[in-house]
């Protein structure tokens, strides 16, 4: 170790221990110190830069800190601090903090604690220092402090009340040195005297807003943090619920199921966590927003039966959204997208211009063979099926049913039925009907079947 | 087995999609067919010749199902027996279809075997006379509707089997056979 420095005492946690009065300022870490000339000292490198009121100590990083490894700058021996010059090649380095250091003769920092005479009459061979930053600490701010604390001269008020001169700053407080001189009154504390003392109150003041600024915006980043927890317990439970449901089939009372389903479509309601946005995804919008659709719509599809009104599928989504709402083009697009990616959902227009999304696996023969079932029950054969029966039936919405139950029609499985009771709809007889012989009725078929359902009507 | 008086209903006349016109093209086809041939079967035994669309048709309702065709409906089943040459629109506003169970070809063979059965090949008749005369009772030329007698009639005379004149009243014409 050099003997530029002077040795600075750390107590056995590695503490620095402080003089009489000292007060820290400011601490960086990952500071270099080197001389500017190259040999005054051995660099001391990656160490923790501590600003007092009195000194700047500088200590070895903490595992290598021994009682004797800590060295210390009284600021008393600094004739000048170097602003900050910001240049283009500040930019690229780590921040350096200059200053000049006032050596005695033998080659170490001045001391002046040492009772070697006033500064300017001791051969004053000065040494600029370089603290070189490489820390991530505020080296602006630290600055600051450094010009605050240097300019203060605690040490000197010390001196004063110690030795009983009245040099220092310690202006204005007239009578009463003893106890109430310079800077720092007898407590520790910071009394606001003078030019500094004015300039100290401004920056305590600037720091107390900036302080309950930061303090709020805690609170704000604390409010979105929870809401963002809520959100995802209700994710959680939405989660619990929807694996409950599926797994009980037929233990469950309908209040159980009822309750469940309100929970379930609240949860649904409250929403997406970061729902995918234009900034978010730029020129994926598109992409991403339609896989997130297909994901999103997979559980009103399962309450719906498997087929749901696009429509319907957009203003859910745009609920679950909250805000960040997309447009309808949006939708249209998103859903258009689902050809080119591997999604289990598609999106269907149907003859009368509805357009609805399907689950791929969706079987419009199943659907059939179900509708055929239910439309070849006597009942239905006297009196044919409405959208709302076939509704009930197959366990969708009416809308869907009509729609279904028009697509049959087309098919050649039903024939429709207007009159003044509604829009209803039978099995299809017309391909049984012999066109040569229209009184003669086969024994077996539908047609018998339907006979026979019709006269026992009355 | 239902009746419409006494003509006897094939069952499918109580299934009431057959009387919604049905949309889908399969369905339709069948379905006109079968009213084609209903119509011309019913009008032949009950002798109907006009078929009026603003008026009742015994044919068009079923009370026991409640339901009746639509204008459309009618519409469209008699202009499908237009095509096919078995009716013919009496009015440009589709009121008023003549309907020929019996193509007017097949009148005017009707008229010749009825001149060659009674012997008239050279006879001189009027056509009242061969609409309700009493030779003509029991055939099917006994209440024929008067328009389509005169156009079977104005057939045969175009191939020079009979001649047809005016009569001493205006409303009655006479036929010249030359059978």
């Amino acid at each position: 170790m050099s003997n530029f420095f002077s040795k600075a005492e750390v107590t056995s946690s590695g503490r620095p221990v402080f003089l009489r009065n000292e007060v820290e300022c400011h601490l960086l870490s990952g500071v270099d110190l080197e001389s500017e000339d190259h040999h005054s000292f051995s660099p001391l490198k990656s160490g923790i830069l501590i600003l007092t009121t009195h000194r700047l100590l500088w200590l070895p990083s903490s595992s290598a800190i021994t009682p004797t490894s800590a060295s210390a700058i009284p600021l008393a021996a600094i004739s000048h601090i170097f602003s900050s010059k910001k240049s283009l090649k500040s930019v690229f380095h780590s921040p350096r903090i200059r200053f000049q250091v006032l050596v005695s003769p033998d080659g170490r920092v001045f001391d002046p604690g040492s009772g070697s005479g006033s500064s300017s009459g001791s051969g004053s061979r000065s040494v600029v220092v370089t603290a070189v930053v490489r820390g991530k600490g505020d080296c602006d701010g630290f600055l600051v402090k450094f010009w605050d604390s240097w300019r203060a001269r605690a040490w000197e008020s010390n001196e004063t009340s110690g030795s009983g001169s009245g040099s220092g700053l310690a202006s204005g407080t007239g009578a009463g040195t003893g106890t109430s001189g310079g800077l720092y009154s007898t407590d520790g504390s910071v009394r606001m005297v003078g030019v500094a003392g004015i300039l100290r109150k401004e920056q305590e003041m600037w720091e107390s807003t900036d302080k309950s600024l930061q303090d709020a915006f805690q609170d704000l980043n604390a409010l979105m943090s929870k809401a963002k927890e809520m959100v995802m317990l209700a994710e959680k439970m939405r989660q619990k619920l929807l694996s409950g449901t599926s797994s009980q089939t037929s233990g469950t009372n309908d209040e159980d199921m009822g309750s469940k389903e309100e929970i379930q479509d609240w949860l649904l309601s409250v929403g997406i966590i970061s729902p995918v946005t234009k900034e978010s995804a730029g020129a994926l919008y598109h992409q991403q927003l339609s896989r997130q659709l297909a994901d999103f719509v997979r559980t009103p599809l399962e309450r719906a039966g498997g087929m749901i009104n696009l429509i319907d599928a957009y203003c859910l989504f745009n609920r679950a959204r909250g805000t960040e709402l997309i447009s309808p083009d949006d939708m249209l697009q998103a859903c258009s997208l689902w050809e080119k990616f591997d999604v289990p959902v598609m999106l269907r227009k149907f003859d009368s211009g509805v357009m609805v999304i399907q689950n791929k696996s969706h079987s419009d023969e199943e659907v059939f063979a179900r509708i055929r079932s239910l439309v070849t029950k006597p009942e239905a054969l006297r009196n044919g099926i409405s959208p709302t029966d076939a509704a009930m039936t197959l366990g969708i919405a009416p809308a869907m049913a009509k729609e279904h139950l028009l697509t049959a029609e087309s098919k050649g499985l039903l024939c429709r039925d207007i009159s003044p009771d509604g829009f209803r709809f039978y099995i299809n007889l017309f391909p049984e009907i012999d066109q040569c012989n229209i009184y003669f009725v086969k024994d077996y078929g539908i047609c018998s079947t339907w006979i026979k359902a019709v006269s026992t009507s009355g | 087995m239902q009746k419409l008086g006494d003509f006897k209903l094939p069952h499918f006349f109580n299934y009431p999609p057959y009387f919604t016109l049905q949309p889908v093209r399969e369905t339709r086809e069948k379905q006109v067919q079968l009213w084609k041939e209903l119509i011309l079967d019913y009008c032949r035994t009950q002798k109907i010749f006009v078929i009026k669309l603003e008026e009742e048709f015994p044919l068009f309702s079923n009370s026991v199902i409640e339901r009746t065709l639509s204008h459309e409906a009618r519409e469209a089943f008699l202009s499908a027996l237009v095509a096919e040459g078995r009716a013919e629109w009496l009015d440009k506003g589709h009121r008023s279809c003549l309907i020929l169970w019996h193509r007017i070809q097949d009148w005017a063979d009707i008229i010749v075997n009825f001149v060659k059965d009674n012997g008239f090949e050279d006879s001189v008749m009027t056509v009242e006379e061969i609409r309700s005369g009493i030779e003509s009772r029991g055939t099917e030329l006994h209440g024929i509707d008067r328009t389509i007698l005169m156009r079977a009639l104005k057939q045969l005379e175009q191939k020079g089997k009979l001649a047809i004149f005016k009569g001493t009243s205006t409303d009655d014409e006479g036929i010249k056979f030359s059978v």
